[in-house]
């Protein structure tokens, strides 16, 4: 009996320690990421990936407060030209390759020169970068940009390691190296990518998991399936028709953050001569008449489940860029009709392009039936993204569903939609005095001064409606409720610092 | 039979290149700018026209071709746009997972289809005819997605037997692979028995009536012998021909039911890619399954000198 008791006390120990050690986070993701280079990156779900991967010089937080991470202080120069960075020591890559202010140059050079890359856009106004000591670096603008702090706490500020960067050249992605909390394993398309614990982690004390699966499961219904059957441990874009269930099921936990991004929809106003011939693209009296026709309110119900918050502008209500002076209109049919009357075109009609999936369509709907009471006759061409997407970019459309999904500066949601010429810029939109607000808006640093500059970009766009904004959807997701530590950050993305997963 | 055989094989050739031509020239019908779906969300100009060079988007069709047929043939498919993985790499991580999954759905559906088909052609009229349709009914006409779904919620989720997806390599795990696999595999299995069901029975029948048939019952074979070893061999040709289509079918993949239990396999891929416009992935993975598919009807046509000896003269 004292025998058995002597080894099977060590023994259940043993085991109890082993299963306490071997933590495996698995999360079901709603696509397959593109390739893993944060230099070459260009979707949603990659940036999910890379909050595991790789360390940015700078994060958010839940209020969207810029806060450190990799660059532990900065400080802007008098001109607002110069960003100079203190970096945090002991870093270290995933090769063991030390992190410091020639790294940092190293990279944002790649993210500017590396053919391909996503991010030359994002650090165009940076001109160069100067290693000051190993620990201090300073960004060099040709103009002031205030939005620059934003894009570093993205993808632009992700620090991979350069000697396995230059090794790989533009294969990188296959094998990235970076300095995140968690180093990267393998790969399978569309199937799974392991990640695997950095032991050198600057911060390891703040992770508490040893392996972290990712699965891409693009239908909801199965996502949630593979949640509830305990194969998975985190799902993230539950379906909103399915979140009252989850509410009420014990076993699961639930976080619902309002997006940093918006659905609309995008009217050709100026996109090619198609706008000229409806009177949807031509008048903007119509494109009034046609967002007081439309309950946002009941959009969002009948839609998104109640799961968003309506909105008219290209950032939430909640946020602190939200301009007052411009807010959510209440649907007025008697004035739809008076507006419409005014233009002389009592029952415009108009096509509506919308991609297929399934919320999208739902949207392109209930418009055409809440539009139809102002007189509105709206034809719904359902297309698929790829296609939708191509007749959005050669103006072949006369207005077209699409959701952005987002930047943590309202400069991101803005600028490349409605300054002239910009790559987003589906609508056509271009006014010199909107320009010159915007660039302004990307000079200024002080908040309420921003705020201002934006309340005039709002009451100059939103009058023209290049865009009727209708609400922001929230991110919604479900657990395992053994998990512990989910921080509910408006951009989306899981942080895995923090999370426990109790045995 | 010898000549049979290499004269089949050398049609093939011709065949492929014909193969690749339509599989490179339907995919320039399909609407949007390749460079533009894979620039992505932030839709950098400068990216659009990096991806146009890469791609050769900005040459001519026949060029276009030519570099592609050009890497094939030197054993090199290029690589994915999206996520810079070696299409020959993606084929080879996918063809063993569509491989397995397909020849368990065919032998679930072999094992299923031919009995029941023999059993309600012998028993015509009867009570196990009458099953054995309802059984074919149910089978055509249960969508697989939804089939699927109802199998993950019973047996995964309620009774927590099977995992809802996950799939293990049988070199790592059989067990694992195995309890991955059955569902998708029962899922697509047995929307095929039904189809064998229905020819086995229909052939049955045919043969069952025919004079030899009658002649085998007088000499007083006993009716095993005349139904199995008479009867079944001459039916067989069509199931045959029926099987290897079902079975190519099978190994280009099945979309729905490798959604739904997140089985890595070729249909999700090309799906995918063609979505994301990632042609070079879409070209190799079409060329690949057209292979196989020809090669299968090769194999069924060489079958049917085994189960008809007069076709060997």
């Amino acid at each position: 009996m004292q025998l058995k008791r002597i080894i099977l006390i060590p023994l259940l120990f043993g085991f109890g320690v082993l299963a306490a050690q071997a933590q495996t986070l698995r999360v079901g993701l709603a696509e397959d990421p593109d390739v893993l280079d944060p230099t070459l990156a260009r979707t949603f779900v990659g940036r999910v990936v890379f909050a595991a991967l790789c360390d940015k010089l700078l994060d958010i937080d839940e209020k969207l407060n810029i806060v450190p991470q990799l660059a532990t202080s900065y400080e802007w120069s008098a001109d607002s030209k110069a960003l100079t960075m203190k970096l945090r020591q002991g870093v270290t890559f995933h090769d063991g390759e030390k992190f410091d202010a020639a790294a940092v140059k190293f990279n944002i050079e790649r993210h500017k020169t590396m053919p391909g890359s996503n991010r030359r856009g994002e650090l165009a106004p940076v001109a160069s970068v100067d290693v000051l000591d190993p620990a201090t670096v300073r960004l060099n603008l040709s103009a002031p940009f205030s939005p620059l702090l934003a894009q570093l706490a993205d993808r632009a500020g992700m620090m991979v390691s350069p000697k396995a960067a230059q090794a790989a050249g533009d294969k990188f992605g296959a094998h990235p190296v970076c300095s995140g909390p968690f180093k990267f394993v393998e790969r399978v398309a569309q199937d799974r990518m392991v990640f695997e614990r950095y032991a050198d982690y600057w911060n390891k004390g703040a992770i508490h998991l040893d392996k972290i699966i990712y699965t891409p499961i693009p239908d909801a219904t199965v996502r949630l399936a593979n949640l509830k059957s305990g194969q998975l441990d985190f799902i993230e874009r539950v379906s909103s028709s399915d979140m009252d269930k989850i509410r009420a099921d014990k076993k699961l936990k639930t976080s619902r953050i309002t997006e940093i991004g918006y659905q609309g929809i995008t009217i050709n106003v100026g996109k090619s001569d198609q706008a000229k011939k409806n009177p949807l693209g031509r008048d903007a009296r119509v494109r009034e008449a046609f967002e007081l026709s439309l309950d946002r309110q009941g959009l969002v119900q009948v839609v998104m489940d109640n799961e968003a918050i309506a909105g008219n502008q290209w950032v939430a209500p909640t946020n602190q860029y939200y301009a007052k002076n411009m807010p959510l209109p209440k649907r007025d049919i008697a004035r739809a009709k008076a507006l419409l009357k005014d233009a002389g075109v009592t029952n415009p009609s108009f096509t509506l392009v919308t991609p297929t999936t399934s919320d999208a369509q739902r949207i392109a709907l209930v418009v055409q039936a809440m539009a139809r009471e102002a007189g509105f006759d709206v034809k719904i061409q359902a297309a698929e993204f790829a296609t939708s997407l191509d007749m959005a970019d050669k103006g072949n459309f006369e207005a077209y569903v699409l959701a952005w999904s987002g930047r943590a500066d309202p400069d991101g949601n803005v600028y490349s939609f409605d300054a002239c010429k910009q790559p987003l810029n589906y609508a056509g939109y271009c006014d010199a005095e909107t320009d010159a607000l915007l660039n302004q808006s990307r000079a200024l640093r002080d908040p309420a001064e921003r705020k201002k500059v934006f309340e005039k970009i709002a009451a100059k766009v939103l009058k023209e409606r290049p865009i009727v904004y209708l609400y922001h959807r929230n991110w919604l997701w479900a657990y395992n409720p053994k998990l512990s530590g989910v921080r509910e950050i408006p951009d989306g993305l899981l942080r895995v610092s923090g999370l426990k997963l109790a045995p | 039979m010898f000549a049979y055989l290499v004269r089949r094989l050398a049609s093939l050739v011709p065949t492929l290149v014909l193969v690749s031509m339509l599989i490179f020239g339907l995919q320039q019908l399909l609407p949007g700018d390749p460079a533009k779906i894979l620039a992505g969300e932030d839709q950098d100009p400068t990216v659009v026209a990096y991806l146009r060079t890469k791609l050769h988007l900005d040459e001519p069709l026949p060029m276009r071709y030519a570099y592609w047929v050009g890497g094939v043939v030197r054993g090199d498919f290029g690589e994915s746009v999206r996520n810079q993985q070696p299409v020959l790499q993606l084929i080879a991580q996918k063809l063993p997972v569509t491989a397995e999954l397909a020849l368990l759905a065919m032998t679930i559906a072999l094992v299923i289809g031919i009995p029941a088909g023999i059993v309600s052609a012998v028993g015509r009229g009867g009570v196990w005819d009458y099953l054995a349709n309802v059984f074919a009914l149910w089978g055509l006409s249960t969508p697989n997605f939804w089939l699927g779904i109802l199998l993950i919620m019973l047996f995964s989720v309620n009774l927590g037997w099977l995992p809802a997806s996950g799939y293990v390599s049988p070199f790592e795990d059989l067990g694992a692979n195995l309890k991955a696999m059955i569902m998708p595999a029962f899922v697509l299995g047995n929307a095929i028995a039904a189809v064998l069901m229905r020819h086995t029975r229909s052939a049955m029948l045919q043969v069952l009536s025919a004079d030899y048939v009658r002649t085998a019952r007088a000499k007083g074979l006993n009716e095993r012998t005349v139904v199995i070893k008479h009867a079944l061999r001459n039916a067989l040709t069509p199931i045959i021909t029926l099987g290897a289509l079902e079975l190519g079918t099978l190994l280009s993949g099945a979309v729905l039911t490798e959604q739904v239990f997140t089985i890595p396999g070729f249909g999700k891929l090309i799906v995918d890619s063609v979505f994301n416009r990632d042609y070079l992935v879409v070209q190799g993975v079409v060329l690949v399954t057209a292979t196989a598919y020809m090669t299968l009807n090769l194999l069924a046509d060489l079958a049917y000198f085994l189960v008809n000896p007069r076709l060997r003269h």
